[in-house]
C-alpha cells in the first residue's frame, strides 16, 4: 500500500511588481493506492499547483510532501524513483506530446529511462501499453502526435503515465480539452486501469458530476484552501461549504433532468 | 476500433496503417522546410553555385592567374567567355574559382556562428533568473557592435589572415540576431507540456534540450544558418573588394577589387559586372531559401494569390469570406 501525504503544503508565487501571492495555504491530505480522490476547484484555486508540487515541476514554500512517511527528494536518483513511483496526465493532450516524436518515442522514452523492461522488450512493452489503453498498435505506434484524434491522444498521454508502472497517478483535468462525446470513454478508461493496477489516482477537475461518477473521495479546493472534504455522494448530496452549494448548483446535474434514481443517467454514453 | 493481436506490418489490411519511417522517409521529413518553391528555387541556384566550386578545375577553361598577354581587357570573345582582366586573366575562370573561397567561408563561418547562436540562445531561453538575464545582454551587447569596422580591425592585424580566421571573425559578429531568435522560441518551448512531461518523466536536462526541444527549433536553426552565410558572403566580398583580405585570396570581391584598382568602371564592363551578378544572385538564392523556411515555420506569411490559388484548385471561392464553405456535389 502506497500513501502519499501531503502535509500542510503553503506554495506563494512571486509575482514581479504585485508581491506574494498565496496559491495553497496550509493543504493537506493523503492519496491511497486503489483509491481515487477528486480535487474540485475553480480555475486558479491551486488546483495545478497541487499536481505541480506532486510531480516536482514546482517546491512547496512550506509544508512537506512524505511519500509512505519519507520526505520526497528534490534532486539525484531519489526524485527519479519517486518520479517513477508518482506520474501525472497533463491537460492538454495537443500540448503535451512532443509533436516531432512518433508515438513509439513518447512510450519507449519512460520505459527506458526507468529500466522497466530490458531493452529488447521495449518494443512488446510499447505495444501492450497501446492495447491497454485499448488503442490499435499497428495504427498508432509509428504516428506522430497530429496525425491522432484528442482522444487518441489522451489515451497515449495516459499510456506514457502508465509505462513507469506507477503506483499513484495524477490526471490533472483529463478530458476537460476532449470532445464532450469521448470524455467519458476516456474517464471509464483511467477507471478501468485504476481498478486493474490498484493505482491511487488524484483526479482533478472543476467538473463535480464527473468527480462523482469517477472517485470515492472529494475534495475542494477554494482560493487555495481545502472548504471541504468527504466520500464522494456525502460532498455532493449534502454540502457543507457554501462554494461546494454554489459550485454543485452551477454544474449541470443530469439527475436533475432525467430523473434517474441513482446518477445512472452520467454512465449511458459510453462513446469508447 | 481493432485489435490486432499479431504485430505484423506487412498486413495492409487497415488503409490508414502508417509505414513505418525508413531512414529515408525520416530524412524526407526534416527536410520538408525546403519543399516550397522558393526554398527549391534558391537551393537550386546555390547548388549550382556549389557545383561551379567543386568542379572548379574541370569547369575552368584556364586557371585564374595565367596571364594571356595577347589578350589584355579583352571583351567577351570565344576564347575568353567573360574577357580577360589588365594582366589578361580570363574573367570566367576567376569567377569559377572565386566561388570556392566565397562558398568556403560562407559555410564555415555560418556553421561556426550558428553553433555559438545554438548555444548561447538555447542556453539562455531554457536557464532563468541572472543567467539567462547576462547571456540576454551578451547577445545585446554582440548585436550592437557594428560588424565591418571590427573586421576590418581584426584583419588588419595579421599579414596574412587564414580563411578560417576570416571566417571565425565574420562568425563572431554574425551569432546574436539567431541566439535572439533562438532565446525567444526556446523560452516559449520550455514551458510547453511536452517539455514539463519528459521533465516530470526523469529526463535529463541534456536529453530534453537535445531531444526534445532541438527539433522542434530546427526550421529556426537553419534559418539562421543560411541568414548568417548571406551575411559572410556579403562581409567577405566587401572585405575583399575593400582590400583588407590579401590578394592571394580568390573570391568574387577580389576580382571587383582589381577591377576597381585598375580603372575598369564602367567601360570594362565584363570585368565587374559577372561577379556583383553572382554575388547578387547567391544572395538572393539563400534569401529564398530563408522565405521559404519562414514559410514552413508560418503558414499565415503565404501570399494571398497563392492561397487563392490553393483554394481554387480545390474548388473553393476565396472571395467568399473568412470561412470558406466546400459546396456538395450535385450528384453526392
Amino acid at each position: 500500500m502506497t500513501i502519499l501525504e501531503f502535509k500542510g503544503v503553503t506554495k506563494r508565487y512571486h509575482v514581479r511588481g504585485a508581491g506574494d501571492m498565496l496559491a495553497l495555504d496550509d493543504v493537506s491530505f493523503t492519496l491511497t493506492s486503489g483509491q481515487t480522490m477528486a480535487l474540485v476547484g475553480q480555475s486558479g484555486s491551486g488546483k495545478s499547483t497541487i499536481a505541480k508540487i506532486l510531480t516536482q515541476l514546482e517546491r512547496a514554500t512550506s509544508g512537506e510532501v512524505l511519500l509512505d512517511g519519507k520526505p520526497i527528494p528534490h534532486r539525484g536518483p531519489g526524485l527519479r524513483r519517486y518520479r517513477q513511483r508518482v506520474r501525472m496526465v497533463f491537460q492538454d493532450p495537443f500540448a503535451s506530446l512532443n509533436p516531432y516524436h512518433t508515438i513509439r518515442h513518447h512510450l519507449a522514452r519512460p520505459l527506458a529511462l526507468d529500466n522497466v523492461v530490458p531493452k529488447d522488450q521495449i518494443e512488446d512493452e510499447v505495444r501492450a501499453l497501446l492495447t491497454r489503453v485499448r488503442l490499435d498498435p499497428d495504427a498508432t505506434i509509428d504516428r506522430r502526435p497530429h496525425e491522432l484524434s484528442g482522444g487518441q491522444r489522451q489515451r497515449v498521454a495516459i499510456a506514457r503515465a502508465l509505462a513507469s508502472r506507477p503506483e499513484l497517478l495524477i490526471a490533472d483535468e483529463p478530458v476537460s480539452m476532449l470532445d464532450v462525446s469521448i470524455r467519458l470513454g476516456v474517464l471509464n478508461l483511467l477507471a478501468d486501469l485504476q481498478r486493474e493496477s490498484n493505482l491511487g489516482v488524484l483526479y482533478i477537475t472543476h467538473d463535480l458530476a464527473t468527480a462523482r461518477h469517477f472517485s470515492d473521495q472529494i475534495m475542494v479546493l477554494h482560493h487555495g484552501v481545502v472548504v471541504e472534504r468527504g466520500s464522494a455522494d456525502d460532498v455532493i448530496l449534502n454540502p457543507q461549504h457554501e462554494y461546494t452549494r454554489a459550485l454543485r448548483d452551477a454544474s449541470p446535474d443530469p439527475d436533475k433532468h432525467f430523473a434517474g434514481p441513482t446518477g445512472e443517467a452520467t454512465t449511458r454514453s459510453d462513446a469508447s | 476500433m481493432t485489435f490486432t493481436s499479431v504485430p505484423d506490418a506487412s498486413d495492409g489490411a487497415l488503409p490508414t496503417e502508417p509505414r513505418r519511417p525508413t531512414m529515408a522517409s525520416r530524412v524526407s521529413a526534416s527536410f520538408a522546410m525546403f519543399r516550397n518553391g522558393k526554398s527549391i528555387a534558391g537551393l537550386i541556384i546555390v547548388g549550382f553555385f556549389v557545383v561551379l566550386a567543386v568542379f572548379a578545375d574541370w569547369i575552368a577553361p584556364y586557371d585564374p592567374l595565367e596571364k594571356d598577354f595577347q589578350a589584355l581587357r579583352q571583351g567577351p570573345t570565344a576564347q575568353h567567355w567573360l574577357g580577360t582582366t589588365h594582366m589578361g586573366e580570363d574573367v570566367f575562370s576567376q569567377i569559377v574559382y572565386g566561388t570556392r573561397g566565397v562558398l568556403i567561408v560562407g559555410l564555415v563561418a555560418g556553421v561556426l556562428a550558428t553553433l555559438v547562436a545554438v548555444i548561447v540562445g538555447v542556453t539562455a531561453g531554457y536557464v532563468s533568473g541572472w543567467k539567462s538575464e547576462s547571456l540576454s545582454a551578451l547577445t545585446n551587447v554582440f548585436l550592437v557592435i557594428p560588424g565591418l569596422p571590427l573586421i576590418i580591425i581584426v584583419a588588419s592585424q595579421y599579414e596574412d589572415p587564414s580563411i578560417v580566421l576570416i571566417s571565425a571573425v565574420i562568425a563572431i559578429t554574425g551569432w546574436a540576431w539567431g541566439a535572439r531568435v533562438l532565446r525567444a522560441q526556446t523560452m516559449s518551448l520550455r514551458h510547453r507540456d511536452f517539455v514539463q512531461a519528459a521533465k516530470a518523466n526523469g529526463e535529463r536536462l541534456h536529453r530534453i534540450i537535445a531531444v526534445e526541444m532541438l527539433p522542434n527549433l530546427t526550421a529556426i536553426i537553419a534559418s539562421s544558418f543560411v541568414g548568417t552565410v548571406t551575411a559572410a558572403v556579403l562581409g567577405l566580398t566587401t572585405l575583399a573588394f575593400i582590400g583588407v583580405i590579401p590578394i592571394t585570396n580568390l573570391n568574387w570581391g577580389t576580382i571587383l577589387f582589381w577591377a576597381q584598382q585598375n580603372g575598369a568602371f564602367p567601360d570594362y564592363w565584363w570585368w565587374y559586372i559577372p561577379a556583383g551578378v553572382c554575388i547578387a544572385l547567391l544572395g538572393m538564392a539563400l534569401s529564398l531559401i530563408n522565405f521559404g523556411i519562414d514559410e514552413y515555420v508560418n503558414p499565415r506569411l503565404r501570399s494571398a494569390g497563392e492561397r487563392a490559388r490553393a483554394m481554387r484548385k480545390k474548388g473553393l471561392s476565396a472571395s467568399s469570406g473568412v470561412t470558406a464553405v466546400r459546396t456538395a456535389p450535385a450528384d453526392d
